[in-house]
């Protein structure tokens, strides 16, 4: 599977340095090395969930109590989870970062995947989240940190898009 | 029983626990007995109040949790369960208020009408400790035993679908959260 390991590590130790404790996710294919570092990680609380809606409300939950956490997860998932974005973390100000892998977007073999592609960032752009689509595995560590910066002193959901060029290798 | 008394019977304990309601009557049957700074009232997101409560219970094991919830919003989010039980945090008790109907918005009737068993959909999702009760004393002496036990309980109280007769709460939605944010933070630096 080429999914990058390299690229995988680099997202998580950024995580871990802006002082990520917990991290909720529904494995995906481009996820899988991030949830294998949360699962071998034992200072990680990793939430596996049923479907991602839940998470919104497992990092609001973090938050009161004081945690940093990132929800991980497909834009199927993000598209899955808008109610709870926008009744729990936007409507009660939880400061979520949201990680996001961007499937159906250029270069995209998968037929089903596209059209949740398509969607992707006008509902992001609708909702008025910032997002930033991440590629370049030089600027991860810094991109996650002004994320969660903006997300703590905005208190408001925050999303980076992992996009196939930092995901896969092919 | 009705939902109003049940809460009546338990709130000594609920006062000094951190608890996250559902949206409608249970928040505001609650509030009027008292308001605590515990006591955060989700008033939207049908379904994520055990979810927070499970995200509250992971980050604070020195705390004990409770979550009051309802039927409705349970079948919304029945992943939660399984979800709940898969990490079984030994801090957390889930009250379900089943009334068997979507009270707040007219009274329509929920699937636990037709037979839907959410204690049962507990069980067959992983939760040891769960029960079904319909009488105030059933439910109470369920209540103290998941209050004195250091496992995941989930509870289902058979309620009245009577409700309060306002809905009116003097508490802003964003006063609520930062106070009970707040009461987190010191709670955590005694």
């Amino acid at each position: 599977m080429p999914v990058s390991v390299d690229n995988s590590q680099i997202i998580y130790d950024a995580l871990k340095s802006v002082g990520v404790e917990l991290m909720s996710a529904l494995p995906e294919t481009w996820l899988v090395h991030l949830v294998r570092m949360g699962e071998d990680d034992p200072d990680m609380k990793l939430v596996r969930l049923n479907k991602e809606e839940e998470g919104v409300g497992v990092s609001a939950g973090a938050h009161f109590a004081g945690a940093k956490s990132v929800m991980l997860m497909q834009n199927h998932g993000f598209l899955a989870s808008v109610n709870g974005i926008v009744s729990l973390a936007q409507l009660y100000r939880i400061p979520l970062l949201m990680l996001i892998s961007y499937r159906g977007h250029m270069g995209e073999r998968d037929p089903w995947q596209t059209e949740g592609g398509l969607s992707t960032e006008p509902i992001l752009q609708s909702m008025g989240i910032p997002y930033h689509l991440l590629s370049d595995p030089a600027k991860v560590e810094k991109e996650i940190r002004e994320a969660q910066t903006l997300a703590e002193s905005s208190m408001r959901p925050v999303a980076l898009l992992l996009t196939r060029d930092l995901m896969w290798e092919d | 029983m009705k939902r109003a008394d049940a809460l009546e019977a338990i709130y000594d304990d609920l006062k000094n626990k951190l608890v996250v309601t559902n949206m409608g009557a249970v928040a505001v049957e609650l509030y009027n007995l008292g308001h605590q700074p515990g006591f955060f009232y989700m008033e939207h997101s049908m379904g994520l109040a055990s979810s927070a409560g499970l995200g509250l219970a992971l980050c604070l094991p020195g705390r004990k949790i409770v979550v009051l919830d309802g039927d409705a919003s349970v079948l919304m989010n029945l992943g939660t369960l399984s979800t709940m039980a898969r990490y079984s945090p030994h801090n957390l008790t889930h009250v379900i208020f089943d009334n068997e109907s979507l009270l707040s918005v007219g009274g329509f009737p929920s699937a636990t009408s037709t037979g839907t068993d959410l204690a049962l959909v507990a069980k067959g999702a992983g939760v040891k400790n769960t029960g079904l009760y319909s009488d105030i004393e059933g439910f109470q002496g369920a209540y103290d035993e998941a209050a004195n036990r250091d496992e995941l309980s989930v509870l289902v109280a058979k309620v009245k679908a009577v409700g309060p007769t306002s809905f009116a709460m003097d508490i802003g939605l964003l006063e609520n959260r930062f106070e009970f944010a707040r009461h987190i933070k010191d709670l955590r630096s005694e």
